[in-house]
C-alpha cells in the first residue's frame, strides 16, 4: 500500500469508511460524509455496503462454526465432572476390573467396554462386504429399474427405529440364534472347539448383539459406498476398460481404489452408529457384567450399560461411575475417530 | 446386424494396425448416428476424423475399440476389420481387441496412483510380467511418450502431480505399455496449451512409424499438420476421405470445403 499509485488511494478510503461504520452509530451517515468528498462517489456506496454484509455475514458464520465444537466440549467437561468421584476413587482399574457392584459400591467398567468394542467389530465386518457388495451391484451393474427400488429400500432400513430392530432381535434373532446358528456353529462345524463359539446357547449374546448392529449399520455404508462409487467419474472406466480390463478388473483396479476414501468414510459412519447404538443392543445382548471369550456368551456395552442402570441409580458414586463410563465412551469415539482419519488420509495418499 | 458369412480376405496374422470398415452404422437407442460408413484406414500412419460436432467421428472412433458398445441401447451393423479380423465376429475377445486398438481420451484421465503403477496398469492385468520385465516396459513406453526425462526421479509419486500435458502424455505411454498396433486419439490436445499441443503433436509424428494413429480433432491446422489422410464426416456420413494436403487444397464435395474454409460448423 506504500506505493504512490493513483488507483490505491481508493482502497484506504473505504477501509477507513468500514473501520468507523463498525464502532459508531449511523455506519451510512459516516459513509456518505467522506464519500461525498471522493471524486468516484457514485460506485463506492456499493463497495462500502458489501464490506459492511461482508463482516456480519463472517461473524454470524464463525458464530455458527464455533457452536458445534463448543457444544461438543461442554458435553464433554460435564460428563466429566460428573464421572471425576468414580474416576478417582477407582483409578486406572475403572478401566480394566469387571467388577460392578452397585451394592458394595465397587465398579469397573472392563465388561462394557470390551463388549462395545466387540460388537462394533462384529458388525462392520458382517455388514462391511455385504453393503459393500450391495454398492457395486447398484452403481456397477444394476438395471436402471431396480437400481431406485433396492436404493429407496435400502434406505428405508436406516429409518426402522432402533427399538424395533431390538423387538425383531427379542423375537425373531435370539430364538433363531439359539435353536439354530449357535447349535450349528458349535457342533456341525466344530466351532465349539475354539474358545469364541463355545458354552451354552442361550440366545442373548454379544454374537446376537453384532448381527443386530451388522443390520443397523449396512444401510449406512451401502448409501455412502453406492454414492461414491456413483460419483467415480465415467472417464476412469473408460481408462481401464479402454486398456483391455475387464467390467470386473475396471471396478477393483480403477473405480474401487479411487472411492477409497469415500468407501472408508461410509465404514467410519458405520461404525460410530454402531458404537453408540443402544436400544436394540440392550435388548439381546443379555446385560451381564463378565468378561467371556466366547461371543454365545451374555455381555454388555457401554451405551446399554448407562441406559439399563442410569434410572435405578440410588447412591452418588453408581451415578459417578456411569458418568465416568459416558466420558470413556467419549474418550474412546475420540479415539477411534482420531485413528479413523489418520487412515482415511493415509488411504487417501496415493501409493507406490 | 449382418448375418453375411466371413468372405473377406484371409485374415492377416502379421500386425500391421490396417483397418477396414464396410457398411458400418450404428445407433444409440433408435437415434441412428451413423450411416454405411466404408473406409480403409492406412497402417503406419496418421488418419484424421474432422468434422462439426455431433457429426459421428467419436462415435466412430468408439467403435473401433467397441468401447461405444457399454451404452445401454447401443447397436451397430456392418463390420469393422483389424487387419483382416472383424472385430465384431463372435467369439472375438474385446479385452485382446483393446490391448490391440488403444485409446487416449480428450481429458487426460489418469488413475489416481503413482506414475509408475498408471503405466504398468495394461501390462500388469493382461500378463503377469516379473518385476524387472515390468521395469523395462514401463521405461520404454514412457520413453515412446517422450515422458521418460521429465518423470524418470518421480515414478512414485503420483500422476496427479503433473501438469496437464504431462499427464495427457502419461495416458499415451499407459496406452502404448500394451503395445498396441494401433492409437486412437480423441481430441487429445484440445484442452492443452500450444505448447503441450505441440509436444503431443511431435509425439504423434514420431509414432506414426511404429503404430496406425487415428485422430479425432476439431482443430483443422492441427489435421493439416500432422496426418496423412483426412477424412470429413458430417450428419454421420462419410462426406470425403483423401490425403491431407489433397483434402485441405482441392476437396471434391462442395460441403467438405465449406467446413475447410469456416463456412459453417
Amino acid at each position: 500500500m506504500k506505493r504512490p499509485s493513483p488507483d490505491a488511494t481508493a482502497i484506504p478510503r473505504t477501509s477507513v469508511a468500514s473501520a468507523s461504520s463498525s464502532d459508531s452509530s449511523p455506519p451510512t451517515a459516516t459513509g456518505a460524509s467522506i464519500l461525498s468528498s471522493a471524486e468516484p462517489a457514485r460506485h463506492l456506496p456499493s463497495i462500502q455496503g458489501s464490506v459492511v454484509a461482508d463482516r456480519i455475514y463472517r461473524t454470524a458464520i464463525l458464530f455458527f462454526a464455533l457452536c458445534v465444537p463448543v457444544l461438543l466440549l461442554l458435553i464433554f467437561v460435564e460428563v466429566g465432572v460428573a464421572g471425576w468421584p468414580a474416576l478417582r476413587q477407582f483409578g486406572f482399574s475403572f478401566l480394566t476390573s469387571s467388577t460392578w457392584d452397585p451394592v458394595k459400591g465397587e465398579f469397573g467398567a472392563a465388561p462394557a467396554i470390551f463388549g462395545t468394542l466387540l460388537t462394533s467389530i462384529i458388525a462392520l465386518v458382517i455388514a462391511t462386504p455385504l453393503a459393500l457388495g450391495g454398492a457395486i451391484f447398484l452403481s456397477e451393474f444394476s438395471p436402471r429399474w431396480l437400481r431406485q427400488p433396492v436404493s429407496f429400500l435400502i434406505d428405508l432400513l436406516a429409518a426402522v427405529p432402533s427399538v424395533v430392530f431390538g423387538l425383531w432381535g427379542v423375537f425373531v434373532l435370539v430364538p433363531l440364534l439359539r435353536t439354530g446358528l449357535m447349535p450349528f456353529l458349535r457342533d456341525t462345524l466344530h466351532l465349539g472347539a475354539t474358545p469364541f463359539f463355545s458354552g451354552p446357547a442361550y440366545g442373548p449374546s454379544v454374537l446376537a448383539a453384532g448381527l443386530i448392529l451388522a443390520i443397523m449399520v449396512l444401510p449406512y455404508i451401502a448409501a455412502v459406498s453406492r454414492e461414491v462409487l456413483m460419483a467415480v467419474p465415467r472417464s476412469q472406466r473408460e481408462a481401464a476398460l479402454a486398456l483391455g480390463a475387464t467390467r470386473w478388473e475396471a471396478i477393483t483396479g480403477a473405480v474401487l481404489p479411487y472411492a477409497r476414501t469415500g468407501i472408508f468414510g461410509g465404514i467410519i459412519l458405520g461404525l460410530g452408529r454402531a458404537r453408540g447404538e443402544t436400544m436394540a443392543v440392550t435388548m439381546v445382548i443379555g446385560n451381564r457384567h463378565e468378561l467371556a471369550a466366547s461371543l454365545f456368551a451374555p455381555g454388555y456395552t457401554m451405551a446399554s450399560l448407562i441406559a439399563n442402570e442410569f434410572a435405578e441409580a440410588t447412591t452418588d458414586i453408581h451415578l459417578s461411575a456411569l458418568m465416568a463410563v459416558g466420558f470413556v465412551l467419549f474418550l474412546i469415539t475420540l479415539i477411534v475417530n482420531g485413528i479413523a482419519r489418520l487412515l482415511v488420509r493415509r488411504v487417501g495418499e496415493v501409493r507406490a | 446386424m449382418t448375418a453375411a458369412p466371413e468372405m473377406g480376405p484371409v485374415p492377416d496374422r502379421r500386425r500391421h494396425g490396417r483397418i477396414d470398415v464396410e457398411h458400418f452404422e450404428f445407433w444409440y437407442g433408435k437415434s441412428q448416428s451413423l450411416f454405411d460408413l466404408n473406409l480403409q484406414i492406412t497402417p503406419r500412419a496418421v488418419t484424421a476424423f474432422i468434422g462439426p460436432s455431433g457429426c459421428g467421428k467419436s462415435t466412430f472412433l468408439r467403435s473401433i475399440n467397441r468401447l461405444n458398445e457399454l451404452i445401454p441401447g447401443a447397436r451397430r451393423a456392418g463390420m469393422i476389420r483389424l487387419d483382416g479380423e472383424n472385430i465384431y465376429q463372435q467369439g472375438m475377445d474385446v479385452v485382446t481387441l483393446r490391448q490391440r486398438v488403444g485409446m487416449v481420451f480428450q481429458r487426460w484421465n489418469p488413475f489416481p496412483k503413482s506414475i509408475y503403477d498408471n503405466v504398468a496398469y495394461g501390462p500388469r492385468i493382461n500378463a503377469s510380467p516379473s518385476r524387472q520385465e515390468l521395469d523395462v516396459v514401463v521405461e520404454s513406453a514412457l520413453r515412446r511418450a517422450a515422458l521418460w526425462d521429465e518423470v524418470k526421479d518421480r515414478l512414485r509419486e503420483s500422476a496427479l502431480a503433473l501438469s496437464g500435458g504431462q499427464q495427457q502424455r502419461l495416458c499415451i505411454a499407459r496406452a502404448l505399455a500394451n503395445d498396441p498396433e494401433v492409437l486412437l486419439l480423441d481430441e487429445p490436445a484440445s484442452a492443452l496449451d500450444p505448447s503441450a499441443t505441440q509436444k503431443i503433436e511431435e509425439l504423434v509424428y514420431e509414432l506414426k512409424r511404429e503404430l496406425t494413429i487415428v485422430i479425432v480433432t476439431h482443430n483443422l491446422q492441427q489435421a493439416a499438420r500432422i496426418s496423412d489422410r483426412t477424412a470429413f464426416f458430417y450428419l454421420g456420413r462419410l462426406v470425403e476421405m483423401e490425403d491431407t494436403q489433397r483434402l485441405f487444397t482441392s476437396p471434391r464435395e462442395e460441403r467438405t470445403e465449406a467446413y475447410i474454409t469456416g463456412r459453417f460448423g
